[in-house]
């Protein structure tokens, strides 16, 4: 088994940049609509239902289903790994949005009415006040959010756009576990990798306080 | 010429959304330097009353002024800089050291460097609070009573002419409470800043006020001075007579 990864060291390699490539521009995206988004909902909250509703039905479409729907789409069918990024960044979306509301929501009421109060205006309480207290919930979002990303973008190889996922694809079909395992072995040290990351940054965040 | 009044309330109404009346007819002064204490049960409207002062709230009806003018032609932001705001267990940042949370205020005003530490070692002194010792912890690494220290230290920080406290010292235990009302009534004694205070506690409110309206359920019964208040016979005062001499009468045995 180990000869066979050192082997094929190079394909894994250039697949799993292949792989990190579409996880970390999704969640890249995810992060910069999700965040916005969810700090969108603490000010409007009449939208918490439609906005937190729409990216939960989201995350109930099987994955391989969703990237068969957006394939005839125009702009986005004539490129497999853009398909792939639109795709796993839906996915993304539900716990960063739904972490980063909690999170602020969850900022004790006299703390933000004091906040007030002093005459901080409203950017400034969210900068000074909001954000850093949620800080560690929305980077859990983020977590939970990459872990599941890694996880699911082997499955855009089954649309062309690479990644580790071809090597599963591939020992499917083959009947070959060797070569599924060559897929799925740095797949998940990839997300256990990206989880202990963003765990420390996480515990970073909680001890700045003390 | 005479000063305009500090604060005025001027045939104030408070509805909620749901057109629940908090607050009728309110008509109130408060003079420069004075402690007006706000004194009821919980629910009475006292705590709507101090909002509608630095607009955290904005009247039904009526106007609130501040130094003459409606609190409606203010810009918000800088009424409430002119207005020290301190509640119940301090609603400190507790993100922030207590030198960050002192400081909040002289900070946004961009007051310069020396200038802004000279004046929160000055005012944590005033409080009781020595720098040396506190301007690193966290709140969480103080006690409730030096929590509430802070939060004073920070509403007093930018040296505003007015201060709104809402049972400021609520949460405390009785010896602690005590001694920071007593070390206030000598703090309010040299700063001379006008205050409307809130309480439910009789005591407190007979130690620090120059004036005490008695709020009930969403009207104020009648002003006094101290002395106007334990001579009056009105029915609104009657109740905190009697709990006084319950007090005085366990202390008599």
């Amino acid at each position: 088994m180990l000869k066979f990864l050192i082997e094929r060291k190079h394909e894994i390699a250039t697949l799993g940049a292949e792989h990190l490539w579409l996880v970390g521009i999704s969640v890249a995206l995810a992060i910069l609509i999700g965040v916005p988004a969810g700090i969108f909902l603490t000010r409007k909250p009449a939208w918490k239902n439609v906005v937190l509703g729409a990216t939960g039905v989201i995350q109930t479409i099987p994955s391989l289903a969703l990237f068969g729907l957006l394939l005839p789409l125009p702009w986005l069918g004539a490129r497999a790994d853009r398909l792939a990024i639109v795709a796993l960044t839906l996915y993304a979306l539900l716990p960063i949005v739904q972490n980063t509301y909690v999170g602020i929501t969850g900022v004790d009421a006299p703390v933000r009415e004091a906040a007030t109060a002093m005459g901080l205006t409203r950017n400034q309480l969210l900068w000074k006040v909001e954000l850093p207290l949620a800080a560690n919930v929305i980077v859990a979002g983020i977590r939970v959010a990459t872990v599941l990303t890694v996880g699911l973008a082997t499955i855009a190889a089954a649309i062309g756009a690479g990644g580790l996922g071809e090597f599963i694809f591939r020992g499917v079909s083959m009947v070959d576990n060797q070569v599924i395992m060559a897929g799925a072995i740095p797949a998940a040290l990839m997300a256990i990798s990206a989880d202990l990351l963003l765990a420390l940054l996480q515990r970073s965040l909680t001890r700045a306080r003390h | 010429m005479n000063a305009p009044l500090a604060i005025e309330f001027v045939n104030v109404h408070y509805r909620t959304a749901a057109n629940r009346e908090l607050l009728s007819d309110l008509n109130l002064t408060v003079t420069h330097g004075e402690i007006l204490i706000l004194l009821g049960p919980s629910g009475s409207g006292k705590t709507t009353t101090l909002k509608l002062v630095n607009r955290m709230l904005d009247p039904t009806e009526g106007q609130v002024r501040v130094e003459g003018r409606s609190t409606l032609e203010w810009d918000v932001v800088s009424l409430r800089r002119r207005i020290g705001y301190a509640i119940q267990e301090g609603g400190l940042f507790p993100h922030y050291t207590v030198f960050d949370n002192v400081a909040l205020v002289p900070r946004l005003e961009k007051w310069e460097a020396a200038r802004l530490r000279g004046r929160v070692a000055e005012v944590m002194k005033m409080v009781g609070m020595p720098g040396e010792e506190f301007a690193g912890r966290f709140p969480d690494e103080l006690s409730g009573g030096q929590r509430q220290r802070v939060g004073l230290a920070r509403a007093l920080a930018a040296d505003p002419p007015m201060l709104l406290m809402d049972e400021p010292f609520g949460a405390l235990d009785p010896t602690t409470r005590a001694g920071l009302q007593r070390e206030f009534k000598e703090l309010q004694h040299r700063l001379q800043k006008t205050v409307i205070f809130v309480t439910h506690d009789v005591s407190e409110a007979l130690l620090l006020a120059s004036r005490i309206g008695v709020v009930e359920g969403g009207r104020l019964r009648g002003l006094y001075t101290r002395e106007e208040f334990l001579m009056s016979g009105d029915s609104a005062v009657r109740p905190y007579l009697e709990a006084i001499k319950t007090i005085q009468a366990s202390l008599a045995v």
